[in-house]
C-alpha cells in the first residue's frame, strides 16, 4: 500500500504544486488520480518514486517512508509509463524491455526470455523484437512502454498519461488491454489521466484532485457518478453522468420470447413468422446475426440483406448495456443473449426503464 | 610526378607523421571535450562561459602557440608534444559546445524515463545519453579532424617535419612539385580520418537509419 501523509510540493518560485495530499492507494487496485491542467497530478506521482522529492510530509510505501530508501532501488522496484512511452531510441524492442532486469542482475538470457513473454502478453508480435522504437506505430510503442515497465515484475506500476497520444481508436484497444493485463496481475497501480471517461474505465477508485493537489473526492466510478460530493466534482465528472452510471448497475428485466428464422429460411417462412413485424436471423449456435424486413427478401434470408445496426447485450451485462441495446435496435426490441451469446430474447426500453426505477426504489 | 615518384618514401614518412600529429589530439581532445561538455550542458552558470572560454581558444593564432608553448611547457622548440597540446586546444574548442549540443539534444521523455527506470546519474549518462549524442558529436569531430590537418602544417614554419615541410620546401626552393604533392596529401588525409569517423559513427549508431516501413 502506498499511503500520502501530508504530502506537499512547492517551488522555489512560489508555485504551490501540491498543498497538503493525504490518500491511501490499497494493494492490488489501480486508483486513478483525475484533474484538470497543472492540478499537481503528474507532481503527485512523480513524488512516489522520487523523481520530485516533496517538500513536505511522507510517502510510506508498505510502511516504509520511501524518503529513507535509496532512490534507484526505488525506482526499480516500480514500473514507470510515459505519455510518448520514452523508449529508447538507441535500442531495440528486446533490448528495451530488458533494461530494468539488467539492471537489476539478472542473466541477459532469463531477461531476454521475460521480454519475449512480455511482447505477447502485451500483444506484440514477436518478430517486432529486433526493431527499434522509430520503427513501431505510436500504440505498439506504447505497448512496449507498458511492457518495459512490467519486466521486473514490480508490485507497483506508475502511469502518466500512457495513452493519451495515440487516437481514440488505439486509445480503447489500449484501455482493453490494460483491464485484461490488469485483471491477470493484480498489480497496485497509480494511473493519471485528465480524461475522466479514462478514469471511470479502468479505475477501482478514482481521486478527483482540484488545483495544488487537492483531493476533492476519492471513491469508486459508481459512487462518483452517482454521489459527486460538489460542483468541482459534479462539473467535472460531466453532464450525462446518471446515464453513465447505468455502466455500473445490473438489474433483472422482463425478457421476451423472440420469434427468429435461421439463415436461409425462405421469404414465406419468414413472412410467416414475423407476422407483420421484422424478424431476427439466428445461426446454427442461435447467435443473433441480425434483423430482417420479410417483405424485402426474395427467395431466402441471406446475410446480405440483414440489418445488423443494433448492438447486443449480455443478460450478465449493464443495464446501460441492455438500455442502449433496445435504443439502438432497428425494431425497438433490444436483442439478449446468455453468457455464451446464444439468444434469450428481446426486452424493450421503457422496461428497462423501469427496472432501472424499480432498482432505484429498492436502494436506499 | 617525377618528383612524388622519387620522393614516395619520404612523403609516407611525412603522411604518418602528420596523420599522427592530426589523429592523437583528436582522441585526447574528445576525452577532454566530454566531461567539459557534459558539465557545460548540466550547470547553467558555468555551462555559458565555458562553452565561450574554450570556443575562444579556437581563435588563438597558431603560429603564436606553436612558438609559446615551448616556453611554457619547458619543451624543445621542435618537440612534437608541442604540436599535440595545441592541437589538442584546438579540438577542445571545437569540442565541447558540440559535446553540450548533443548531449542537450537527447529528448526529455528518454531522461525521464531512464531516471524513472533506476538509471543512476552516472549509467544514466554512459548507456543513454552518451549514445544517444553520437550522431551530433561525431559531426563535431569530422569538422575538428578537417581543421587539425590544416592548422598542423602550419607548425612547419617552426620546423616539425610533416607533410607542411612540403610547402616550406617548396617556397624556399620555388618549386611546385613538393607543394602539389602536400596539398593532394592533405586531401586524402582529411578523407581518410572523415571516413574513419563516419565508419565508426555508423558502427555506433544502427538505430539512426531506421525508417518507419511503409
Ligand atoms: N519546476 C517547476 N517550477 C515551478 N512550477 C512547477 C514546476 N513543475 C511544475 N510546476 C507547476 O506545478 C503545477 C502542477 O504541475 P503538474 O505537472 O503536476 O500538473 P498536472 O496535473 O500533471 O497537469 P497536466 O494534466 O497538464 O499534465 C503546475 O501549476 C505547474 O506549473
Ligand atoms: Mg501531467
Amino acid at each position: 500500500m502506498i499511503r500520502f501523509e501530508s504530502v506537499s510540493k512547492s517551488y522555489p518560485d512560489g508555485t504551490i504544486a501540491v498543498g497538503d495530499l493525504s490518500l491511501e492507494v490499497p494493494d492490488g487496485q489501480t486508483t486513478v488520480f483525475v484533474g484538470p491542467s497543472g492540478c499537481g497530478k503528474t507532481t503527485s506521482l512523480r513524488m512516489i518514486n522520487r523523481m520530485i522529492e516533496p517538500t513536505g510530509g511522507r510517502i510510506t510505501v508498505d510502511d516504509r517512508d520511501t524518503a529513507s530508501m535509496d532512490a534507484a532501488t526505488l525506482r526499480r522496484s516500480m514500473g514507470y509509463v510515459i505519455q510518448h512511452a520514452g523508449l529508447f531510441p538507441h535500442r531495440t524492442i528486446k533490448a528495451n524491455i530488458t533494461t530494468v532486469p539488467l539492471l537489476l542482475g539478472w542473466d541477459r538470457r532469463r531477461a531476454e526470455r521475460r521480454a519475449l513473454e512480455l511482447m505477447e502478453q502485451v500483444g506484440l508480435p514477436e518478430h517486432l523484437a529486433g526493431r527499434y522504437p522509430a520503427q513501431l506505430s505510436g500504440g505498439q510503442q506504447q505497448r512496449v512502454g507498458v511492457a518495459r515497465a512490467l519486466a521486473a515484475d514490480p508490485p507497483i506500476m506508475l502511469m502518466d498519461e500512457p495513452f493519451s497520444a495515440v487516437d481514440p481508436i488505439v486509445r480503447e484497444q489500449l484501455q482493453d488491454a490494460f483491464l485484461m493485463l490488469q485483471a491477470d496481475l493484480g498489480k497496485t497501480i497509480v494511473f493519471v489521466t485528465h480524461d475522466i471517461d479514462e478514469a471511470i474505465k479502468l479505475g477501482d477508485q478514482v481521486a478527483v484532485l482540484r488545483v495544488r493537489g487537492e483531493l476533492a473526492q476519492l471513491a469508486s466510478p459508481a459512487d462518483l457518478l452517482a454521489e459527486p460530493t460538489d460542483e468541482f466534482v459534479a462539473d467535472f465528472v460531466g453532464k450525462d453522468r446518471g446515464y453513465r452510471t447505468l455502466g455500473f448497475r445490473s438489474a433483472s428485466y422482463p425478457i421476451a420470447t423472440e420469434p427468429t428464422v435461421p439463415v436461409g429460411a425462405t421469404a414465406d417462412l419468414a413472412r410467416v413468422t414475423a407476422a407483420g413485424r421484422w424478424v431476427l436471423v439466428i445461426d446454427d449456435e442461435r447467435r443473433p446475426l441480425g434483423w430482417v424486413d420479410p417483405d424485402k427478401v426474395d427467395q431466402a434470408v441471406s446475410i446480405g440483406s440483414l440489418h445488423r445496426g443494433g448492438t447486443v447485450a449480455s443478460v450478465t451485462g449493464t443495464l446501460r448495456e441492455a438500455l442502449d441495446a433496445a435504443l439502438s435496435s432497428p425494431t425497438g426490441r433490444g436483442v439478449i443473449v446468455d453468457e455464451s451469446g446464444a439468444l434469450l430474447g428481446t426486452v424493450r426500453a421503457h422496461e428497462v426503464v423501469d427496472a432501472i426505477a424499480a432498482d432505484a426504489q429498492r436502494a436506499p | 610526378m617525377d618528383w612524388f615518384t622519387a620522393h614516395v618514401d619520404e612523403v609516407w614518412k611525412l603522411f604518418v607523421e602528420h596523420l599522427y600529429l592530426s589523429a592523437v589530439p583528436l582522441v585526447i581532445g574528445l576525452a577532454i571535450a566530454l566531461p567539459l561538455g557534459w558539465l557545460a550542458k548540466r550547470y547553467r552558470i558555468i555551462g555559458p562561459p565555458l562553452i565561450m572560454g574554450t570556443g575562444l581558444l579556437y581563435t588563438l593564432p597558431s603560429l603564436a602557440v606553436f612558438i609559446l608553448l615551448p616556453g611554457i611547457l619547458h619543451t624543445q622548440i621542435l618537440d612534437p608534444v608541442n604540436v599535440i597540446v595545441a592541437m589538442t586546444i584546438y579540438t577542445i574548442a571545437l569540442l565541447v559546445r558540440t559535446v553540450a549540443d548533443g548531449l542537450r539534444a537527447v529528448p526529455e521523455d528518454v531522461l525521464l524515463s531512464a531516471t524513472a527506470m533506476g538509471y543512476r546519474p552516472f549509467s544514466r549518462l554512459v548507456k543513454v545519453e552518451l549514445p544517444l549524442a553520437v550522431p551530433v558529436i561525431s559531426a563535431g569531430l569530422r569538422v575538428a579532424a578537417v581543421s587539425n590537418v590544416s592548422i598542423v602544417s602550419v607548425a612547419a614554419i617552426i620546423g616539425v617535419q610533416q607533410l607542411g615541410s612540403l610547402f616550406t620546401d617548396g617556397f624556399n626552393r620555388a618549386f611546385f612539385a613538393p607543394i602539389i604533392t602536400g596539398i593532394v596529401a592533405c586531401v586524402v588525409l582529411s578523407l581518410v580520418l572523415d571516413l574513419l569517423i563516419m565508419g565508426v559513427t555508423h558502427v555506433l549508431t544502427p538505430w539512426s537509419r531506421t525508417r518507419r516501413p511503409g
